[in-house]
């Protein structure tokens, strides 16, 4: 417990260890521990960033899906429409092919009649001549007659 | 110390650890004497401060801001953590350049030569007994104090050293005229009347604050060595009760020291902090 030069001694080592601490050991350690502490506040940032991003990108996405889904609807109606209409265009066509085919089968049919009962017509004429001829046991001059006959066929009409 | 065919008795034990080695060669007689000088305290704290800084430095040179090791991270927590004290008590930045490594620095220093207090009471005095009987010394004459904290002129030397920065930076802040005027007007007011006591005030105040911040830290270190020491000599009794009583005494003083040792060399950094804020603080 007593005091000597050693107390000199310590007073210097002092000043000696803190110089030291100051000029060698505190600036990297202070620098190390300030340059994490902007990684740290950086990488906190650009995390909020991708947060604040990939909010905006599923907002995008929604309204993207929602547009497709639109334009779906629109392409959809569009395509009804055009197959409709088709097949109404077709309905008519078909329609109108019909009516052609019905119109000349009937005509045809017409024709055909036409020429039945003409062949009909003559056949008739014909016969009643052939009956008559028998009937009468004589023949008939055709050309006496022609204007019996004549007569006959239009009344056969 | 067994020279002369004789253990030594136990007042002479205590005796002979308390005793630090100086260059005289024998205890200091006078309570003050310049021209003594204790090289056993010079030599641990020399050896113990060289750690520190070696230890600090090494863990600052690998300093790196990406992922830090183990050591760099408990280095970087004592250094945040000084960083922190003393930028709530000292309110100058440039100050604290130098002041915040100063702490750090004693903090480190402080903890480790208390830290000595730790190794077994007699390890290295007997190894240096061993080394000055192969010398042709005499082994009772071999003093050696391994604790330079329970040395008071290391830590007066020490507080010292923080009185020394308080008036340095007393007169860098306020000016000599500033603090010339501050020493005689505060802390009772400025009347020329008051000016003896105001002095007399400051003179006090500026010699308690040092002598306390010294005696604080020897005072906990040497009752802590003299109790290791007794402990020592309950288990010197050789005897079952000696024994025993020197392994659980030994552990639980042991133990509760870790605490102290801590607990002073923080005391010691804060004070440091502390009066060096005050003088940066006008009255």
């Amino acid at each position: 417990m007593n005091l000597n030069a050693t107390l000199i001694a310590q007073l210097v080592v002092f000043f000696i260890l803190a110089w030291f601490t100051m000029k060698f050991v505190w600036p990297p350690i202070v620098k190390a521990l300030d340059e994490r502490a902007n990684k740290i506040a950086d990488g906190l940032a650009a995390a909020d960033k991708a947060k604040a991003d990939l909010a905006l990108a599923e907002k995008k996405v929604v309204e993207e899906l929602r547009k497709a889904r639109e334009s779906a609807g629109d392409v959809r109606a569009s395509a009804e429409k055009q197959a409709s209409h088709l097949i109404d265009d077709a309905r008519a066509e078909a329609a109108r092919i019909i009516a052609a085919a019905r119109e000349a089968a009937e005509a045809e049919a017409g024709a055909a009649t036409q020429r039945a009962k003409e062949a009909l017509r003559d056949q008739v004429a014909h016969l009643a001549v052939a009956g008559a001829e028998k009937i009468l046991r004589r023949e008939i001059n055709a050309e006496v007659h022609a204007e019996l006959l004549s007569n006959l066929k239009q009344e056969l009409h | 110390m067994a020279t002369e065919g004789h253990a030594p008795t136990a007042s002479e034990y205590v005796i002979h650890h308390l005793t630090h080695l100086n260059n005289t060669g024998h205890a200091q007689e006078n309570i003050v004497d310049w021209s003594v000088i204790n090289i056993d305290s010079m030599f641990y704290s020399i050896v113990i401060g060289a750690l520190t800084v070696f230890l600090l430095w090494k863990a600052a040179s690998k300093a790196t801001s990406g992922v830090p090791g183990r050591f760099q991270g408990i280095v970087e927590l004592l250094v945040e953590m000084v960083a922190d004290q003393a930028k709530g008590i000292v309110h100058s930045a440039e100050s604290r350049k130098f002041v915040a490594p100063l702490a750090l620095t004693v903090f480190v220093w402080i903890f480790l030569m208390n830290a000595m207090d730790l190794l077994p009471v007699d390890l290295l005095p007997r190894i240096w007994e061993g080394v000055y009987a192969a010398g042709g010394g005499d082994p009772a004459h071999a003093y050696m104090r391994v604790v330079a904290t329970a040395d008071l002129s290391a830590t007066l030397g020490m507080s010292t050293g923080v009185l020394l920065l308080c008036l340095y930076y007393n007169i860098k802040i306020k000016g000599v005229g500033g603090w010339v005027h501050e020493l005689f007007t505060a802390p009772f007011g400025n009347h020329p009347l008051l000016y003896p006591i105001n002095f007399a005030m400051q003179i006090i105040e500026f010699v308690a604050k040092t002598v306390s911040h010294g005696m604080r830290l020897f005072g906990n270190m040497y009752a802590g060595e003299l109790i290791f020491i007794l402990i020592a000599l309950l288990g010197s009794t050789a005897t079952v009760f000696g024994f025993f009583g020197h392994v659980i005494a030994g552990s639980i003083w042991a133990i509760f020291h870790i605490l102290i040792i801590t607990l002073q060399a923080f005391i010691f950094m804060m004070l440091t902090l502390v009066y060096v804020g005050q003088a940066h603080e006008s009255h």
